[in-house]
């Protein structure tokens, strides 16, 4: 079968298996995204790790207890260990000089360690039903059945209900702990149904995904979300809608083609989302940031070249062969070219045969950049009392930001001086 | 004679990762480790699929490789796009085991390649792949990797060891000094990618970070002097993979599970003697103001 028809049959559900697969990942990777918005933002995407690697040993006791595979028993299991794990992470960090990257790296080798030695015990022990339990590690979606579709939208159900309800108070104990607490929120309260919830979402999805790339659908998600906004509902929600879209297409992916694992798929469509994130968000995406250093840079290039173009004597018009003035800068050529041809596009200046000449608005530009430069270096000399050949370096870099605003608070300060230290004219 | 291999294996594992360990968790970057551990995958896997076989040195080279990648990544979405630094690690790292795990299974017809053993290594079987040098049997061959990379460790952390320690507790110092805090931080990366990726056939990823956090961690619960804090876990690391080794065999389990047990339970009691101690030493200043 052809890669089309077979993604036509996986979103046609044309096998019963496909929708058991599709809405399991769906409902899972929505529910992690949203959970995993608060525990970014808590700056503990790592607990995730913690709680991922540390419901293995949950789930073999509680198949050793219940000796079947029964689902509920097994997240029941995997719920316990994985809050006693953060339970424990969060109280060696308060009780001892152990730090929190020590306490996670710590109690997740450690469990999960426990766990493999449960789990290898149980399979020496010769149990016939344990086969199977070995995909919690690795997580295999395709063997997830109808039951546990149900029980993953009644637990996601409650888990978002809990966040509906606790929606303040959760962001606000996301932001501002210490605030949160003065202004009397129940700060434990917050944290127990917070750490709850991520247990629980942990403890469902690891059959799912496997324990390592459980931890993935926690973090990234969230991290994706926040190269675009900073505001939290928002970025809940584009988390939320991320990682089910992520969740689908991996969950197509490994359909398409047979024997692929569902899990890895999913992360790696929703890192490859993160990446994407990274470069093009709007909020220190890298793009963003190229353009701005680029605005930055020409807006620099042209403020210093018609700062060449200030004629001291006269404060007025000035006219120069390229050569003159190629002698005053100290730019290269093909950057002093390329501030001239910014200065004339914006009809700064003039070109006629050769010579250039200053516009009224021109003009105008150079005073105001020279002025802010030297009421910069008058007012470091007063108030840091520096010599005056120490302050035109200083002053070369500050006048390409301040800010009309800036400007009138110096003026005023300096109460409308007249003279830089070097007793050359401050233009007006 | 096995039991003393796999042994001799793990403390040397355990010896390396302590000293590592020490420094890593002074500079609040255990995870990092962590981090390498898992994102080492795929360069093992595109290694042993070029080379078709379980040869040491292309393997290393395949998973120096990732370990660069994923150090790469992390600073990357840290520094450049400003990310905080746990989600960069968390990020960076499952990206690449996902990939690992999605090449192990496009190459499963090809590779013989256990995606159980990545995590929890084949200790057991390390005995059975055995090193003749000149027609003797020399004993097996990671027994000899590893006692080498133990030897290049210990030799470098010895050769930089009071510079590595003043960009670890005064970098700010060691920066006003002239010596260079990133370069040191690299070095230490290498090393410990170093470790990790030739401790990683034999004990598995989870072990190694459990050796690399674990022993040093319960060592700086008991000790202030940095020297003692390496000695002592150096201790702790031989001493719970010969316990490990012993309990392992008695439950029929998991070998590097066991250790990892045991390694818990070496910080717990002395995490909980630490408590016992703060609090009759708070009793007995409160004593001794009621006897005054």
């Amino acid at each position: 079968m052809n890669f089309f028809t077979e993604i036509a049959s996986f979103f046609t559900f044309s096998e019963p298996n496909v929708k058991v697969v599709f809405w399991g990942s769906l409902i899972l990777c929505s529910i992690s995204g949203l959970v995993g918005t608060f525990t970014l933002l808590r700056k503990r995407s790592l607990i995730g790790d913690v709680i991922s690697h540390s419901v293995l040993p949950g789930i073999a006791l509680a198949f050793i207890i219940g000796q079947q595979k029964n689902p509920l028993y097994l997240i029941i299991g995997a719920t316990v260990t994985g809050w006693i794990s953060t339970y424990l992470v969060d109280y060696i960090t308060k009780h001892s000089k152990i730090k929190n990257d020590t306490a996670i790296a710590l109690i997740l080798s450690v469990f999960f360690g426990v766990g493999v030695l449960l789990l290898t015990h149980i399979q020496h022990s010769g149990n016939a039903s344990q086969s199977g339990l070995d995909q919690f590690i690795f997580g295999r979606a395709s063997a997830m059945n109808m039951s546990d579709v149900w029980l993953f939208i009644i637990v996601g159900s409650i888990i978002t209900l809990l966040v509906v309800v606790f929606f303040r108070g959760l962001s606000l104990l996301s932001f501002d702990e210490s605030y949160s607490q003065s202004i009397g929120f129940p700060n434990e309260l917050l944290k127990l149904v917070l750490s709850i919830t991520t247990v629980v979402t942990v403890a469902m999805g690891v059959q799912a995904v496997g324990v390592v790339l459980m931890s993935a659908l926690l973090i990234t998600p969230a991290a994706c979300a926040k190269f675009w906004t900073n505001k939290i509902i928002p970025m809940a929600i584009l988390a939320v809608v991320l990682s089910g879209v992520s969740g689908v297409l991996g969950s197509a992916i490994s359909y398409t083609y047979n024997g692929m694992p569902t899990g890895p798929w999913i992360v790696v469509v929703i890192s490859l989302f993160a990446f994407i994130s990274a470069f093009i968000g709007s909020k220190h995406g890298l793009l963003k940031k190229y353009i701005q250093r680029a605005k930055n840079n020409t807006k620099i290039l042209r403020e210093n070249t018609i700062k060449l173009f200030f004629n001291p004597d006269t404060l007025g018009e000035t006219t120069f062969q390229f050569e003159d003035i190629f002698e005053k800068s100290n730019m290269q050529r093909g950057t002093l070219k390329k501030g001239l041809k910014l200065l004339k596009s914006d009809d700064l200046i003039t070109l006629d045969n050769g010579t250039y000449t200053t516009t009224e608005e021109g003009i105008n530009e150079a005073k105001a950049i020279v002025r802010k430069h030297r009421l910069w270096e008058l007012y470091i000399s007063r108030f840091m009392h520096l010599q005056p050949d120490h302050v035109h370096d200083d002053a070369e870099g500050i006048e390409h930001v301040i800010t009309p605003e800036i400007e009138k608070e110096l003026e005023k300060e300096l109460d409308f001086p007249t003279k830089d230290p070097h007793d050359s004219d401050i233009p007006y | 004679m096995i039991d003393f291999w796999i042994i001799l294996t793990a403390s040397l594992v355990a010896t390396t990762t302590a000293i590592l360990g020490c420094f890593l968790i002074m500079r609040k970057m255990a995870m990092i480790g962590d981090a390498i551990s898992h994102a080492v995958l795929p360069g093992i896997v595109i290694a042993y699929y070029l080379t078709n076989s379980r040869a040491s040195f292309p393997i290393l080279l395949g998973a120096a490789a990732s370990g660069m990648v994923v150090t790469y990544l992390i600073q990357f979405f840290n520094q450049r796009v400003k990310l905080q630094q746990d989600a960069s690690i968390g990020i960076s790292y499952t990206f690449l085991f996902a990939i690992g795990i999605i090449l192990i299974s496009i190459f499963s017809n090809d590779v013989d390649l256990d995606q159980d053993c990545v995590l929890y290594g084949e200790i057991a079987y390390v005995p059975l792949d055995t090193l003749t040098l000149g027609g003797f049997n020399v004993g097996p061959r990671q027994v000899w990797i590893l006692g080498t990379t133990l030897l290049i460790i210990a030799g470098s952390v010895f050769i930089g060891y009071r510079k590595l320690v003043l960009t670890t507790f005064d970098p700010a110092f060691a920066a006003a000094m002239g010596v260079s805090v990133v370069l040191w931080q690299y070095y230490l990366m290498a090393g410990v990618s170093l470790a990790t990726v030739v401790s990683f056939e034999s004990v598995g990823a989870v072990l190694v970070i459990a050796f690399l956090s674990g022993p040093a961690a319960t060592a700086f619960l008991l000790t202030k002097d940095f020297k003692k804090m390496i000695y002592l876990a150096i201790g702790f690391g031989i001493s719970a993979s010969i316990i490990g080794y012993y309990m392992a065999d008695w439950l029929a389990g998991s070998i590097a599970g066991a250790i990892a047990t045991i390694i818990g339970v070496q910080f717990a009691l002395a995490f909980i003697y630490i408590q016992f101690l703060r609090k009759s030493r708070i009793s007995e200043t409160l004593e001794n103001k009621v006897l005054t």
